[in-house]
């Protein structure tokens, strides 16, 4: 089975977010940077894939110099082989898209794998423009997988429930949280992945469908009344929600 | 130029957000000169679909076919970019649920368009439509313009208002789209409801516990008082990870994004990455007992106390507001 896993570098969640001079992109002066952590579970479940079936693993970020750390990672948790699709200037989901497409649909894969989102702007967008473009089946949001040779069987989150998804293969996955437990790189891992070869090509151009007019910090809150400190504030509470805020 | 708004339906039951995404429409629809269509596509919709007219479409297209009964990503698809192209769709919106945010991007492919995803806010500027929305965990705000000729939004549900007006005409077509069986690649065969609450992404209130609720065996507080509200459960990363909660309860930048009108955090300190995920809430209540916690920074109301005495208490209250 060929299977490919992209994967995106992202700021830290602890990371303070400043807005940069162009008032379009933040400052990116003194933030740090890790895997996205959704694209965890979508390694893990590459590397069960191969356990599984055999064949070979390749992971894919389109990024600047700095996304090779999250090859590494990758690769540190078993991945075979990464590529670096090198280009630092930003791009909307459409042209990140197209360009891992045209990447992609070339290494004709069994399986492509995604998390279900990277964390900094949260698009959602990627898988399933990647499967389209590259016209494979999909199914997003997996928390159960039930892989065979021909079609997967899937359960995707809803909005209540799960929903179950056939889906033929070639197929796009994007996993959510609770499909697997991801595993830490060995030391081995680690070791190894500092000599592997990360690949490098140049990634084509597209024009952005979606620009950025402006990008501002959230206006601040202030900070909310203490009704109380102990449970003789509940009535008041109450009260207030009911008559202040109408919200029961 | 028309305005195409995705009306979600399961189980020939309109989502919340179908009205929502359809009231959306109209009002960009009346300040940019543009008809407004609703579309729904379903097994058995064509009783339920002239309940959009009262949110403002003015004309509805229903898709009926037997294997549209369950959810196909490639069979919806090509059925929404179908009517988009016969219709000449300027713009598009659906909600940003589960259904949706999986079809915008395959639109987006489909229609070379492109997809201001899961905006909180839509503003017409000259012909423009400005798309706003947190990014960073809702550590930052971003603006974007859609500038491909045919434009996708999704709508985070909940945040858009939708109420109805009666008396609006609207007229509901049949329409096909010719499906053959490669259309169908992907396919649910079938849903596995989970019985109960609703979820936290629908749910106009949340109750939320976390880490000093102390253990599973107490989360009966939470459960008791959501049910006295009809609202959900949510928790914090912290007692996801230790299993004390399903993490489809999770909330926050690894878990679900929530905009309910009342959220009450429980034995919840408020880390960032909690914060991302409920920050649009419209009122929110913490209750903590270390007053110094984060999360009374963002909280519009807060109790300084032990939730074993907090809680019963603010249980017995609401059921006497509510006449419970
Ligand atoms: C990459 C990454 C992603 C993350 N994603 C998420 C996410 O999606 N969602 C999320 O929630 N977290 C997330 N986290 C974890 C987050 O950083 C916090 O660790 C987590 O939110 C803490 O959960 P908590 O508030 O329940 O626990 P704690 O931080 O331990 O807080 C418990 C609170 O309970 C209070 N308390 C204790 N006893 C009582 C009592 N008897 N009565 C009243 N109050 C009491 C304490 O004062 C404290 O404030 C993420 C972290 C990382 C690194
Ligand atoms: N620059 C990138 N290079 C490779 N894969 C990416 C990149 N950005 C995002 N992805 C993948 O696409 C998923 C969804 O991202 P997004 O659509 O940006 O929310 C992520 O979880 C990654 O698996």
């Amino acid at each position: 089975m060929k299977i490919i896993v992209c994967i995106n570098h992202v700021p830290d969640t602890e990371a303070k977010i400043k807005i940069g001079a162009d008032g379009r992109t933040i400052d990116k002066a003194g933030i740090n940077y890790m895997l996205s952590p959704y694209d965890e579970f979508a390694i893990e479940a590459a590397l069960r894939l191969k356990e599984k079936f055999g064949g070979e693993t390749l992971a894919i970020s389109l990024g600047g110099d700095v996304h090779k750390e999250t090859l590494r990672k990758a690769l540190a948790m078993g991945v075979e082989k990464a590529l670096l699709l090198k280009d630092d200037s930003p791009r909307d989901s459409d042209s990140i898209g197209r360009a891992l497409a045209e990447e992609i649909k070339a290494l004709a894969p069994d399986v492509v794998l995604f998390g279900k989102q990277s964390i900094d702007y949260s698009d959602e967008l990627l898988p399933g423009l990647v499967a389209e473009h590259i016209g494979a089946s999909s199914v997003t949001c997996v928390v159960k997988l039930d892989a065979q040779e021909k079609s997967f069987v899937c359960e995707r989150e809803i909005e209540g429930g799960h929903e179950v998804v056939t889906a033929i293969l070639p197929v796009v996955i994007s996993t959510q949280k609770g499909l697997n437990e991801p595993r830490y790189p060995s030391l081995k891992g680690i070791m190894g992945a500092k000599s592997k070869p990360i690949e490098e090509r140049q990634p084509k151009a597209f024009d952005s469908l979606v620009e950025v007019v402006a990008m501002s910090k959230p206006p601040a809150k202030q900070a909310g009344k203490i009704v109380g400190t102990d449970a003789s504030a509940a009535a008041e509470l109450v009260r207030l929600l009911h008559e202040e805020a109408k919200v029961i | 130029m028309k305005i195409l708004a995705f009306a979600e339906q399961r189980e020939g039951k309109f989502k919340k957000s179908a009205f929502e995404v359809t009231q959306a429409a109209k009002k960009l629809g009346g300040q940019l000169g543009m008809e407004v269509i609703a579309v729904v596509v379903g097994d058995s919709v064509s009783g339920i679909a002239g309940e959009l007219g009262a949110y403002g479409a003015g004309r509805i297209l229903t898709v009926q076919d037997p294997r549209l009964h369950f959810y196909s990503t490639t069979a919806y698809a090509k059925v929404i970019a179908e009517i988009a192209r016969r219709e000449n769709a300027g713009v598009i919106l659906l909600p940003a649920s589960q259904m949706g945010k999986d079809l915008a991007p395959r639109l987006g492919a489909k229609l070379n368009a492109g997809v201001a995803a899961d905006c909180t806010a839509l503003a017409v500027g000259g012909s423009d439509i400005v798309a706003s929305r947190p990014i960073y965990a809702g550590k930052a705000m971003i603006s974007v313009k859609v500038t491909s000729p045919v434009k996708i939004f999704t709508l985070r549900p909940n945040v858009f208002t939708a109420s109805p007006v009666n008396g609006a005409a609207s007229s509901v077509e049949a329409c096909t789209v010719d499906l053959a069986d490669a259309d169908f690649s992907a396919k649910a065969t079938s849903v596995k409801v989970a019985e109960g609450r609703p979820d936290v992404t629908e749910a106009s209130i949340i109750v939320s516990g976390g880490r000093g609720m102390k253990g599973p065996e107490h989360f009966h507080l939470i459960e008791t008082l959501a049910d006295v509200l009809g609202g959900a459960v949510g928790a914090s990363r912290a007692v996801v990870d230790a299993g004390w909660r399903p993490h489809d309860e999770q909330v926050g930048q690894t878990g679900k994004t929530v905009s309910p009108s009342l959220y009450l955090a429980c034995g919840i300190s408020g880390a960032v990455q909690h914060i991302a995920g409920m920050s649009s809430s419209k009122c929110i209540v913490a209750v903590n007992k270390d007053k110094d916690a984060p999360i009374f920074q963002i909280a519009d109301y807060g109790i300084v106390g032990d939730v074993f005495e907090v809680l019963p208490a603010l249980t017995a209250e609401l059921k006497k507001t509510l006449g419970k």
